[in-house]
């Protein structure tokens, strides 16, 4: 935790800050990204679709965020 | 049923979903998402292999494959190409499972870079886990009969050995360790990977296999379209010789014509 509040968190291995108190889904939105296409992966746990918009983020967190692409 | 009324409803079914078509494909290696799209719609097939790979952050606007290829009307096949463990072939599936919401996914768990053998004591440990957490795993593996065997007991809904190592084009190697897996198998067995043209899917298939899955066949054609096409077609030859069931092989020659009535 910043002295603005904002949180430090890696996203796919990136640094980020994001502000304090931002569900999953906000952060989500921020990137640009469709929360219907993607998986999130928080510390090694999937976090269901159902619960993105309940699940705040926090300092420290790491998130994986994974869809499909063409493959073999 | 007559047999030909066999031929027209042939289907095939894994894990409890019925298809028509018997040929998978992948979607790696096109030049362009409407030239995969093409090719696919040519192919005939209804199920996709897919890979689950990071959204890329800094530009997650990016064309996206399922803009393209239908999930509603392509059955979406998650792989775990690229994995090398149980663990992270595990951690990637649960994501797909999130991702597509499905159960039915594509498991590959590879050995070395060089030949990208499948490494079977991780797929063996793999499949267990994926069964346990009630998803159904069709399992790329060796050709070994054995191998096959234990998959199935562990509960692999369809066994998918390869013809050749992933990519090469070899064509099917080992005929007759292919046709033992079909033989003792009691779930569906496709021949995953090796597929370099049209008669060597033909061949996969007049081995008695339920279907085929390729990629880099159609993908790395000149004109892939058309190759799809060229599958299309070779699958069903070669499901429908296996069906009528071959002739005997003779080693000498035998006429065609009546030797009675020769003038």
């Amino acid at each position: 935790m910043s002295l603005d509040g904002s949180l430090g968190i890696r996203v796919n291995g990136e640094h980020k800050r994001v502000p304090g108190g931002i569900s999953i889904v906000e952060m989500l939105n921020e990137i640009g990204i469709d929360p219907a296409k993607v998986a999130v992966e928080r510390n090694l746990e999937i976090v269901p679709r159902s619960t993105l918009s309940q699940v705040c983020v926090e300092d420290g967190d790491d998130f994986e965020i994974v869809h499909f692409v063409g493959g073999g | 049923m007559t047999a030909q009324q066999d031929i027209e409803a042939d289907s095939w079914t894994v894990a409890g979903r019925t298809f028509t078509s018997r040929l998978i494909v992948g979607t790696g290696k096109y030049k362009s998402l409407e030239e995969n799209a093409a090719a696919v719609e040519a192919s005939g097939a209804e199920i996709v292999t897919v890979a689950v790979r990071r959204v890329n952050i800094s530009d997650p606007n990016q064309p996206m494959l399922t803009d393209y290829i239908d999930p509603k009307k392509i059955t979406y096949l998650p792989n775990t190409a690229g994995c090398f463990t149980a663990e992270d072939a595990i951690r990637t599936l649960r994501l797909a499972r999130e991702a597509g919401g499905w159960n039915l996914v594509k498991l590959e768990v590879l050995g070395e870079a060089k030949t990208l053998y499948p490494d079977m004591r991780e797929t063996l440990r793999a499949t267990e886990t994926l069964v346990k957490e009630g998803f159904e795993p069709m399992v790329y593996c060796v050709d070994d009969p054995i191998a096959a065997k234990q998959l199935e007991e562990a509960g692999a809904v369809a066994i998918m050995p390869l013809g050749a190592p992933i990519g090469s084009g070899l064509g099917i190697q080992n005929r007759v360790t292919i046709r033992l897996i079909v033989e003792g198998a009691g779930v569906p067995v496709l021949v995953d990977a090796g597929v370099g043209t049209a008669s060597d899917a033909a061949q996969a298939m007049e081995l008695g296999c339920d279907g085929v899955l390729m990629n880099t066949a159609i993908a790395e054609a000149k004109e892939p379209v058309v190759m799809a096409r060229a599958m299309k077609a070779a699958v069903e030859a070669g499901r429908l010789a296996y069906l009528a069931g071959r002739m005997q092989k003779r080693r000498y020659a035998d006429p065609s014509s009546p030797l009675a009535g020769l003038i």
